[in-house]
């Protein structure tokens, strides 16, 4: 596998499983990814995406292996990491304005006793400005549509000034723009070394957006490079040739080939 | 001067539930605190049988740790044994309740603990209860000491943790990303619920302080969408159905605890319809205004 040698891995995974009721949901994954790309998760519903996720987190407990982030333990680096968890997972009705939920970010560092102060609040409307939400600061989020939400998820990650940053399906019922909007901001975030990885679902976006793509059904089917791994083998491998849009996707790879982001 | 010292008693009360009531609300965990409420009567009248006094202290212990009890078992038939969560919340403080049920008909000659009493409560007499102190003075009832103490220790605790069980409540998995324990929150906040039961009981009794755990906080819940003042209105609301369900129970010469969860009930039925956010009065005013507007 390609790995900068100047830099510890952003992640390690090692033989990790996860079981629910003696049922493993991932089998075996055992994966290394260098820091500053931007990274999909793809693989079939029940594959173990958000699992995946979930347990290098620590919030699921692993049936054996282990993780390391920034070649440490979890728990030493949890003030460099975030989470963009999904949008349906909260109560978007709770009593709460878009600022009350961007300094959630900010709670991390602040610890114990301490209000956020008027530098965290700065730092909270510059992640808003970001996502384009700095208008709708004082908004209760109730209020919010889905796209919105899932801005204000994102400029709360922001306000963390993590180093490595888990998002599960952020694109999920988002518009286009709003789409766009986010993978441009990921862009810059990876442009300044962060490393992000995101649960995706859209295959056809694949290509377009990650550097490195993990694939995944229950065991690691493969991950590496985009280039080099999002094959129509490799899809099968994943889906099992259930989707007839796997076909398309092959074909359309092998159309266009893969767009040249350095040409930008 | 009785009733004033009954009204302020109830009011300390329905403050402090409501406080915790929005949160247990947020949480979607109002069932918990009900069976939370019942299930440390064994907690009540073990504490009794061991320390042979109604002396706060030991009691608070008692119920703090039945109701940690409680909502761990709660846990752990939802999780381990698989059963539904209102199950498991309906097998565990029934239980707990029958428990304390026959431990105060077992022992009702050995302690001063009346059933109804602890049931229903009995407000009207926190006025004979009183301190006198050395010198022979008299400083009022001790109901009111008692619940002023929990008061304070209660509202400390959220506005110094207002940050954690802020976070804890509305997104959880995100706290824990974070390194915010939710478990540690959860059982917290759930030590105070049992603490807040348990001075409660004398007053409102076990089974109406869920009343006012509930009531005050659901009421504010349709008036704001910012959960600071949802808690300065739950506490407003809890302290207007201490004052006019006490006025109702004495036109009505009846039980002033169960008036004064009455009052909680009319009060909320009345926002309901009338709250100026979320009231369905509002709301029919406001799908009317836009179904006329196209045609205008």
């Amino acid at each position: 596998m390609e790995k900068e040698i100047s830099l510890v891995p952003a992640l390690e995974v090692h033989d990790v499983t996860v079981a629910f009721d003696r049922k493993p949901v991932l089998w075996n994954i055992d994966l290394t990814l260098p820091q500053g790309k931007l990274v999909g998760i793809i693989g079939p519903n029940g594959a173990g995406k958000s699992t995946l996720i979930k347990a290098v987190m620590g919030l699921l407990p692993l049936s054996s292996g282990y993780v390391k982030l920034f070649d440490k333990p979890i728990d030493d680096v949890r003030k460099r990491i975030s989470y963009v968890p999904q949008r349906e997972s909260v109560d978007w009705d709770f009593p709460a304005s878009v600022l009350d939920i961007v300094l959630m970010g900010r709670y991390g560092k602040l610890g114990l006793f301490k209000r956020p102060r008027k530098a965290d609040i700065d730092v909270a409307m510059d992640c808003l400005r970001k996502v384009g939400m700095e208008s709708f600061v004082n908004r209760q989020i109730s209020q919010l549509s889905g796209g919105q939400q899932q801005r204000t998820f994102l400029a709360r990650a922001l306000a963390q000034q993590a180093d490595i940053y888990f998002m599960d399906e952020p694109f999920a019922g988002v518009d286009a723009a709003t789409e766009k909007a986010i993978i441009n901001l990921l862009r810059s975030m990876t442009d300044q070394k962060k490393t992000v990885i995101v649960v995706h679902h859209d295959l056809q976006s694949v290509p377009q957006y990650f550097d490195y793509v993990i694939m995944l059904n229950t065991r690691l089917v493969a991950y590496g490079p985009t280039e080099s791994v999002f094959t129509q083998e490799n899809l099968t491998g994943t889906y099992g040739g259930k989707l007839t849009l796997l076909t398309d996707v092959g074909d359309l790879i092998r159309r266009e080939g893969f767009p040249n982001r350095e040409a930008k | 001067m009785n009733d004033i010292y009954i009204i302020i008693t109830a009011s300390l009360v329905a403050t402090t539930c409501g406080l915790l009531g929005c949160f247990l609300i947020l949480r979607k965990m109002a069932m918990v605190g009900d069976a939370i409420s019942h299930a440390v009567l064994p907690g009540i009248v073990l504490a009794f049988l061991f320390s042979g006094s109604r002396d706060s202290v030991t009691m608070l212990l008692g119920a703090g740790l039945i109701g940690i009890l409680t909502t761990f078992l709660i846990e752990f038939f939802h999780k381990k044994a698989r059963l539904q969560t209102d199950a498991s919340i309906g097998v565990t403080f029934t239980w707990l309740f029958a428990v304390g049920v026959v431990l105060i008909s077992l022992f009702a000659g050995k302690v001063d603990l009346d059933q109804d009493c602890v049931l229903y409560g009995e407000i009207a007499y926190v006025p004979l209860d009183i301190i006198i102190l050395d010198n022979g003075t008299n400083i009022g009832p001790k109901a009111i000491y008692v619940m002023g103490t929990i008061f304070l220790l209660i509202l400390v605790f959220i506005i110094a943790f207002y940050k954690e069980l802020f976070l804890t409540t509305f997104d959880p998995a995100f706290a824990n990303a974070i390194g915010i324990s939710t478990a540690l929150w959860h059982y917290l906040l759930m030590s105070a619920v049992s603490a807040t039961t348990v001075a409660s009981f004398e007053s409102v009794g076990a089974i109406l302080v869920v009343a006012l755990l509930i009531a005050p906080a659901a009421t504010a819940y349709l008036i704001t969408d910012n959960l600071k003042w949802m808690m300065v209105i739950a506490a407003i609301s809890g302290i207007i159905s201490s004052i006019t369900g006490y006025y109702l129970a004495v036109w009505l010469d009846g039980s002033i605890a169960g008036a004064i969860a009455t009052c909680a009930g009319i009060l909320f039925g009345l926002t309901l319809v009338f709250s100026p956010t979320h009231g369905l009065v509002f709301k029919k005013i406001n799908a009317l205004e836009v179904s006329t507007k196209p045609s205008n």
